[in-house]
């Protein structure tokens, strides 16, 4: 496991939590609950925010001098309609950071792996700092990470469902395998799933509506911060397990399976 | 990112002594991580000396990872020696330049006649052994895979380091496995016991592994020759490129085998102690590290060291061997690489684990799956080879 501060495309993030700017009741809620958050990194909608030059109550919000933006296709539902979002992202925020989702499927919001691994080797062709959003499936982040995606960031449960960690053992093995950052995204609902994340060696976490949907929002974006902060220490402290050793070893030890050999030689 | 990189990375003094450091401590935390879960730092605890005393624990766990991942099967395999021509000059190997021996180049005729035996023996997979000369390079193995590969489903080299672009090619006949063991990736030992030829290119053969997963080789044998240098940083170092391949290579399967040195022809160089109980301690250690690397237990252990040891970790064996070429089916005339301590049929190897509770696997690949005609369409009956 690498210390110290979490670097996605060379660029260093000190905090580990990423927050989405959706589904806040106002602009100024947002923006103090992206300030209590101590995030670095945010996702803007492209279909939701105004490109135009017009206000725009999330834009309008964001101090770019403090926050790196992470502009993702959210309602796109083929590569090619994806590779036109992210030109337009391009252009209009100046970034060439993107967070690439594809959802055909309205209903659950479930990505599509097939168009995603296609747009990500066409985005990063052109020259995008490609962020996936994916299933926790251990074979699609490694052929992610193949086509040069920058980090992976796969699901936790269905998005906004707020069920934690769902795809844990899923999750483990991306985390175990993947040479780029792993983020978890999706269904964390509260700060100890955000915890469990980082203990379990996700490099950061993305969280909107449990902060965003919370009775108090700049609260919540507090309590996350301080999640993930502890899941983080945890993972770098070296958790001890439970008694030090897991499994009992003698378990079903029936008859010994190393009194054949001698003793150690002195 | 390459191995040799990774491997410039460390210091094999350095390792060696971050092994001997390792505490009880350590070696329980290691054997309490969950499946997977051991990392490179509880290998070295688990290679230490702080383990010994664990040793049962090791092997008891070793065993449950094996029986969960593969259950109670061995697969069984045998070399097949296509030659003893070696352009190296080797401290430990009977083929070494330097010996007054026979030297031998199977004719298509005594491949044929090896491979009659072999099949009448039931085996389905075959190794290709060859020394290291221009004389079996990537032609003479082209010809070799493709005379075999009506007869077997598997078939495995170790041979020389080769180009990329050959082991391509060499995939495109039938094979399926290539093993290179690094013998030692301790520089200076490396240096003294690989006097002259080819082989003294150590990063050559430190890429090897590599070049083998960039041609899309299925599987990669990795290993060392314990006795040529402290065994257990040679042991990290091993499981350092098992890692390494598993993570940059990882639609290959990977092996590791544990040979060591053992009396031959033309040498008494200083070895190392690594005795059975070691090997027992390195065996656990890797199946350990990986749940899943195929863990291969040589005939050139003894027939009673075997009949304990199969079931520490091990999923595959060779039975029969026979090290020199032509051995099989002609009388045994030219000099065997090394001495082989178990004298049994296959048959005999079989029985015995039946009578342990474990099946004898011979076939794990059908070479339907690569594009060629399967054995049972088309091809000769093993008894219709007699030439």
């Amino acid at each position: 496991m690498s210390r110290g501060p979490l670097i996605i495309a060379g660029v260093e993030f000190s905090s580990r939590l990423f927050v989405g700017t959706g589904k806040f009741s106002s602009g100024e809620v947002m923006r103090r609950s992206l300030e209590a958050s101590g995030t670095q990194l945010v996702t803007v909608a492209l279909g939701r925010v105004r490109t135009g030059g017009e206000p725009d109550d999330i834009l309008g919000h964001l101090d770019t001098e403090r926050y790196r933006l992470l502009p993702n296709t959210s309602g796109t539902r083929t590569a090619r309609e994806a590779v036109l979002a992210a030109e337009l992202a391009r252009e209009a925020l100046e970034t060439n950071w993107l967070k690439l989702e594809i959802h055909p499927d309205p209903k659950y919001l479930m990505p599509d792996p097939i168009e995603t691994l296609e747009a990500t080797e066409l985005l990063v062709k052109r020259g995008f700092i490609v962020l996936p959003y994916v299933h926790a499936d251990p074979v699609l982040c490694r052929r992610l990470e193949e086509a040069g995606a920058a980090a992976v960031m796969p699901l936790g449960a269905p998005i906004g469902s707020n069920l934690g960690l769902e795809s844990r053992a899923f999750l483990e093995i991306i985390i175990a395998q993947s040479r780029v950052p792993v983020v978890v995204d999706a269904g964390l609902g509260a700060p100890s799933h955000a915890a469990a994340a980082l203990e379990m060696g996700a490099d950061a976490v993305l969280v909107n509506t449990a902060i965003a949907a919370a009775g108090d929002p700049v609260a919540m974006a507090v309590a996350f911060r301080l999640g993930v902060e502890a899941g983080r220490g945890a993972r770098e402290a070296g958790l001890a397990g439970p008694d030090g050793a897991g499994e009992p070893v003698h378990a079903s030890a029936t008859s010994p399976l190393t009194s054949f050999l001698g003793e150690a030689a002195p | 990112m390459n191995f040799l990189d990774v491997w410039r990375g460390h210091d094999f003094g350095a390792v060696a002594r971050r092994i001997a450091s390792k505490t009880p401590a350590d070696v329980r935390r290691a054997l309490g991580r969950p499946r997977g879960g051991v990392d490179l730092e509880d290998f070295a605890a688990l290679l230490s000396p702080a383990a010994s005393p664990h040793l049962e624990d090791m092997a008891q766990a070793a065993h449950r990872r094996t029986v969960e991942r593969f259950g109670r099967t061995m697969r069984l395999f045998a070399p097949l020696y296509l030659s003893n021509a070696c352009a190296n000059v080797c401290t430990y190997c009977g083929f070494s330049a330097h010996n007054r021996i026979r030297r031998k180049v199977l004719s298509d005729a005594e491949i044929l006649a090896e491979a009659r035996v072999l099949r009448s023996h039931g085996f389905d997979s075959v190794l290709l052994v060859t020394g290291e000369t221009g004389r079996v390079g990537r032609e003479y193995l082209s010809n070799a895979l493709r005379l075999l590969r009506p007869h077997f489903s598997g078939l495995w080299i170790e041979v020389q380091p080769l180009p990329e672009e050959d082991y391509a090619a060499l995939a495109s006949d039938g094979l399926s496995a290539v093993l290179v063991y690094q013998e030692t990736y301790d520089q200076a030992a490396y240096a003294r016991h690989h006097l002259s030829g080819p082989k003294a290119d150590m990063a050559w053969r430190l890429g090897t592994p590599d070049r083998l997963g960039r041609a899309g080789i299925k599987k990669i044998g990795l290993g060392a020759l314990f006795g040529l240098s402290d065994w257990r940083a040679d042991a990290w170092f091993t499981g350092l490129h098992l890692r390494h391949v598993e993570t940059v290579h990882w639609r290959t399967k990977t092996a590791v085998s544990f040979p060591r040195l053992r009396p031959h022809e033309g040498g008494d160089i200083p070895v190392t102690p690594f005795g059975e109980r070691e090997l027992v301690q390195a065996a656990c250690a890797f199946r350990l590290l990986s749940p899943e690397a195929e863990l291969s237990l040589s005939t050139r252990e003894g027939e009673a060291f075997r009949n304990r040891a199969f079931q520490l970790g091990f999923t595959s064996m060779s039975a029969g061997s026979r090290t020199n070429p032509g051995g099989y089916a002609s009388a045994p005339e030219s000099l065997e690489q090394f001495e082989v301590d178990d004298a049994r049929s296959p048959g005999e190897v079989a029985a015995f684990l039946r009578s342990q509770g474990y099946e004898a696997v011979w076939k794990d690949w059908d070479s339907t799956y690569d594009g060629f005609a399967g054995r049972h369409a088309g091809a000769p009956a093993p008894e219709a080879l007699a030439s």
